[in-house]
């Protein structure tokens, strides 16, 4: 892949210039820190920041855990220290309790990483489901690159501490699937806050949506694409105009000659895409249309980071691994739409299996809430076929797996030392459907305590009964 | 449960003819079948250690620790193994809804007079073909409810065992209830809640009064009527009591509208989806009306719902709620994953309900309502022999369905799904 020009260093350069106003170049604006108000004219690659910041946390030593760390084989009666944000210690026996440390005695229970989905709506499409908060899909034309996902997100949006309850400490956020090109996404953390960037992953790559099939060719019968062949041709020509967009900018950005070009902010997203910058999330059923996408990809020189939804993933299994692709998939829905009847509950297994990255994904704020549960009953389908995956394995499809999807496996989805220090405490094996989450910290600080139940947003405070904590 | 309620459900409902019962077993096996060495949790009481199903003719002849197997039986080693009556899940579309989206007609719905659709069978129109229906018994749903929906009065509900087609062989009642919602206005043909309360009230007096309007009907002496005469005779049963009238609802409000409404007509009310029924769970439980729920929905998803929780059935059954557990909460669990019900189960357990009800929720409870338990539900001698036999706990995820068997015939033959994992369990596919 070309990475010619990261958009990361373009946004250090703009540092300097200390404005991060994003104006068009109509009328030939000056390059940064030349113009009378120090216009800027190029494209920020942050504009809108994340403000998380870490809560203030205490050393924490869990111990006589089962821990399923997505990085190797279980350990039973091990330990995990948490301090100062990041895991500083994990494995077999015990460690001396740091001065000040939290101490958490976890016999009989399990603790794995803070669970990661690809492939949330929440705060886009939030509860309760009424059309002044329904703000997932721009569907006003087949192509809408231009559109953030972050511009939509309610943090008030009660699904979020729930998905927080569930064990899920880190979602993805994406536009929905109305069109070819959706948007940009957003990776976020399951914290309260008053705006979304007090929510936003520090660091994490962008996302663009893309989608297949029956939905856009559904959404825009009436003035096209009305049929798969016109999908594909809709891609194929915002690519088109992507590279060109591409080579004017970086060639200005070389030279520094003459005026800038005209921003466009879908081809800025698109551009930031074919120079390696941005992730490619493709909700795909039909296993025919992934490896179109595939070479649709190639055609212009990008890669596919996850398929979504991707029921027909195991009849490409070997493509899949082959291309390193992932596919972010459920355990059983199907049936729902033609091209979801040929969805199969070893699925996720077969994928495993056939040594391709497989992910659990949600789409739903439900099943967001219980990723360890799909990944339970396709580990059970697996083993029906006669392929056996440890709990130790299947956990990372909940985990490291879409953590290398988000473009996060560095920093997140594994108990392994010097990573975040994301950790969830269940009170039996998650592969379990009487297992809850009875804790879970995220950067080393406690988000959740099932005694005390989860904070209420905005929203619940007068509409939504509240139901307290629980030891049930 | 109140003794009461039981008592009254199980009489003599049964009998009339629009209530029909369909419970012969065609070509059920006359040789004997020994389901034996397995702990059997018969739902009608407690749990039997090594314990042997003797079935026989379909039905189930014998259950016990000290059942003797004859020795000609055709023997299935449970050691090791659960063994349960099969599950039912009252709320699915299979059979009228084959693929929901952008695939071609769906049955579900009738257009009705006024919203109104009383008179509709959409059993009538199920498909026994369907390759869904071997999916689902494969996973232990061995009888299940076909509901319609839309409308005001949505249609007829009627429960089918998940046999071997036509499906005159697998009705197992129809009709079993009559279905409203409460939920929409605007699908009631009403502009507001209130307006669809009004509506439904005149419509059980106009239902109440049609016998002694019939004539002056026919004669065209008769004012106007909501509904169709189809409807009104439809609506009888569950004027009499004799079929209860399921109505869709959330919000606290509403159901005490119902529950007043069917104390003024002393009709049989079920409430479904019924997300704030917590909060009225002592005046359902003195009222004896069921309830049909979910165990994982938690999400105010609407200004109807604000009050969702997830463990409602846990609160309704200890309140003393006749709690109908269904599938009600995520990837569509009314077509393709009616079969989830097991899991809506275990997490309703994992909420606070107790294993034992929640066992019942899936089993005796929906066949006591429904009118069916001196036929399935539980593991009995003269029951129809619908039966499982578990890997383990049938609430957990790596628990399988070993062994079906409906109305005595074993019917675990691989789904469509089998087919298609093994055409590509090694890759490149074979093509056979």
């Amino acid at each position: 892949m070309m990475r010619m020009l990261p958009l990361v260093l373009i946004a250090i350069s703009l540092a300097a210039g200390g404005c991060a106003t994003a104006t068009t170049a109509q009328g030939g604006a000056e390059p940064p820190g030349s113009g009378p108000r120090g216009l800027v004219v190029e494209p920020n690659a942050d504009p809108y920041p994340s403000t998380y910041t870490p809560r203030p946390s205490r050393p924490t030593l869990i111990r006589n855990a089962t821990l399923l760390t997505a990085a190797g084989p279980i350990i039973r009666g091990g330990h995990i220290l948490l301090e100062d944000g990041l895991i500083a210690s994990v494995g077999e026996g015990d460690i001396p309790t740091p001065a000040g440390a939290v101490v958490v005695d976890a016999a009989g229970r399990f603790v794995t990483p803070g669970l990661i989905d690809t492939h949330s709506h929440a705060g886009d499409y939030p509860a309760p489901g009424v059309a002044a908060l329904s703000d997932g899909n721009e569907a006003t034309s087949p192509v809408t690159a231009n559109v953030w996902a972050e511009h939509s997100v309610w943090p008030q949006d009660p699904q979020f501490p729930r998905i927080l309850a569930g064990g899920t400490t880190t979602v993805q956020v994406l536009p929905g699937s109305a069109n070819l090109i959706g948007g940009r996404s957003v990776v976020l953390k399951m914290v309260p806050a008053r705006t979304v960037q007090e929510m936003k992953f520090p660091g994490a790559p962008y996302g663009l949506k893309m989608a297949c099939g029956e939905n856009p060719k559904r959404v825009y019968a009436s003035r096209g694409p009305s049929t798969r062949m016109g999908n594909v041709a809709g891609y194929r020509a915002a690519w088109i105009e992507a590279q060109a967009y591409r080579q004017r900018w970086d060639r200005w950005l070389r030279d520094r000659s003459g005026e800038p070009p005209t921003r466009n902010l879908g081809l800025e997203t698109l551009a930031d895409v074919l120079r390696g910058n941005i992730l490619v999330h493709a909700h795909c059923y039909r296993a025919d249309e992934m490896a179109i996408m595939i070479d649709l990809a190639r055609e212009f020189g990008y890669t596919i980071r996850s398929f979504h939804h991707a029921v027909e993933a195991y009849k490409i299994a070997d493509l899949l691994a082959r291309e390193d692709i992932a596919a972010s998939m459920w355990s059983d829905w199907g049936g729902f739409k033609m091209e979801a009847i040929d969805s199969v509950r070893g699925n996720v297994g077969l994928v495993h299996a056939a040594g391709a990255r497989a992910i659990v994904h949600s789409d739903d704020p439900i099943g967001s809430q219980r990723l360890n549960q799909d990944a339970a009953k396709a580990r059970a389908a697996a083993a029906a076929l006669g392929i056996d995956i440890p709990e130790h394995e299947a956990i990372r499809w909940v985990t490291i797996n879409p953590a290398w999807a988000l473009g996060l496996d560095d920093r997140i989805g594994s108990l392994e030392v010097g990573k975040h220090a994301d950790v969830v405490l269940w009170s039996a094996s998650p592969f379990s459907v009487y297992a809850k989450p009875d804790q879970v910290w995220i950067d080393g600080a406690l988000a959740y305590d099932r005694a005390a139940g989860a904070w209420r947003t905005d929203f619940e405070l007068g509409y939504v009964p509240a139901t307290g904590g629980s030891d049930r | 449960m109140k003794r009461t309620h039981v008592i009254r459900l199980l009489a003599p409902a049964l009998s009339t003819a629009l209530a029909l019962v369909l419970a012969t077993s065609p070509a059920a096996q006359s040789t004997a079948i020994a389901i034996v060495g397995g702990t059997v949790y018969p739902a009608s009481g407690e749990r039997i250690e090594r314990a042997t199903v003797l079935i026989r003719d379909g039905r189930i002849e014998a259950v016990g620790a000290n059942v003797a197997v004859p020795p000609d039986a055709e023997r299935v080693d449970a050691a090791g193994r659960w063994v349960t009556p099969g599950l039912i899940n009252v709320v699915s579309q299979l059979g009228i809804v084959e693929i929901p989206l952008s695939a071609g007609p769906t049955d579900e719905r009738a257009n009705g007079q006024n919203a109104i659709a009383a008179a509709f069978r959409p059993w009538e129109s199920f498909n026994a073909a369907s390759p869904l229906l071997a999916a689902t018994r494969n996973d232990g749903i061995t009888t299940i409810g076909i509901f319609p929906a839309g409308n005001l009065i949505s249609g007829q509900h009627a429960l089918v065992d998940l046999g071997v087609g036509p499906t005159e062989a697998m009705l197992r009642r129809a009709p079993s209830a009559v279905a409203a919602q409460a939920q929409h206005a605007p699908s009631a043909g009403t502009a507001s809640r209130g307006e669809l309360l009004l509506k439904l009230r005149r419509l059980l007096e106009e239902a109440r009064d049609w016998p002694d309007r019939r004539e002056a009907f026919d004669e065209n002496r008769s004012r106007p009527l909501l509904a169709t005469p189809a409807d009104y005779e439809a609506l009888q049963p569950v004027i009499a009591g004799e079929l209860p009238l399921i109505v869709w609802v959330d919000r606290a409000a509403e159901i005490d509208a119902l529950l007043r409404l069917a104390r003024d007509f002393g009709i049989r009310l079920v409430l479904g989806s019924a997300s704030e029924a917590w909060q009225r769970a002592d005046a359902l439980a003195a009222a004896g009306v069921p309830v049909i729920v979910g165990g994982i929905r938690n999400i105010p998803d609407s200004f109807d719902r604000l009050g969702t929780r997830d463990d409602n059935a846990a609160l309704l059954r200890r309140a003393g709620v006749t709690v109908i557990l269904v599938s009600d909460s995520y990837g569509d669990g009314t077509h393709f994953n009616t079969r989830n019900i097991r899991f809506e189960a275990g997490n309703a357990v994992a909420n606070g309900m107790s294993w034992d009800d929640a066992l019942r929720a899936v089993t005796v409870a929906p066949a006591e309502v429904f009118g069916v338990a001196d036929r399935v539900g539980t593991l009995r001698p003269g029951l129809d022999a619908n039966v499982v036999v578990w890997t383990g706990d049938p609430f957990e995820f790596d628990t399988r369905a070993e062994v079906v068997f409906v109305r005595g015939v074993r019917v675990d033959a691989p789904s469509r799904q089998d087919e298609l994992m093994e055409r590509y369990r090694t890759l490149p596919p074979s093509y056979r």
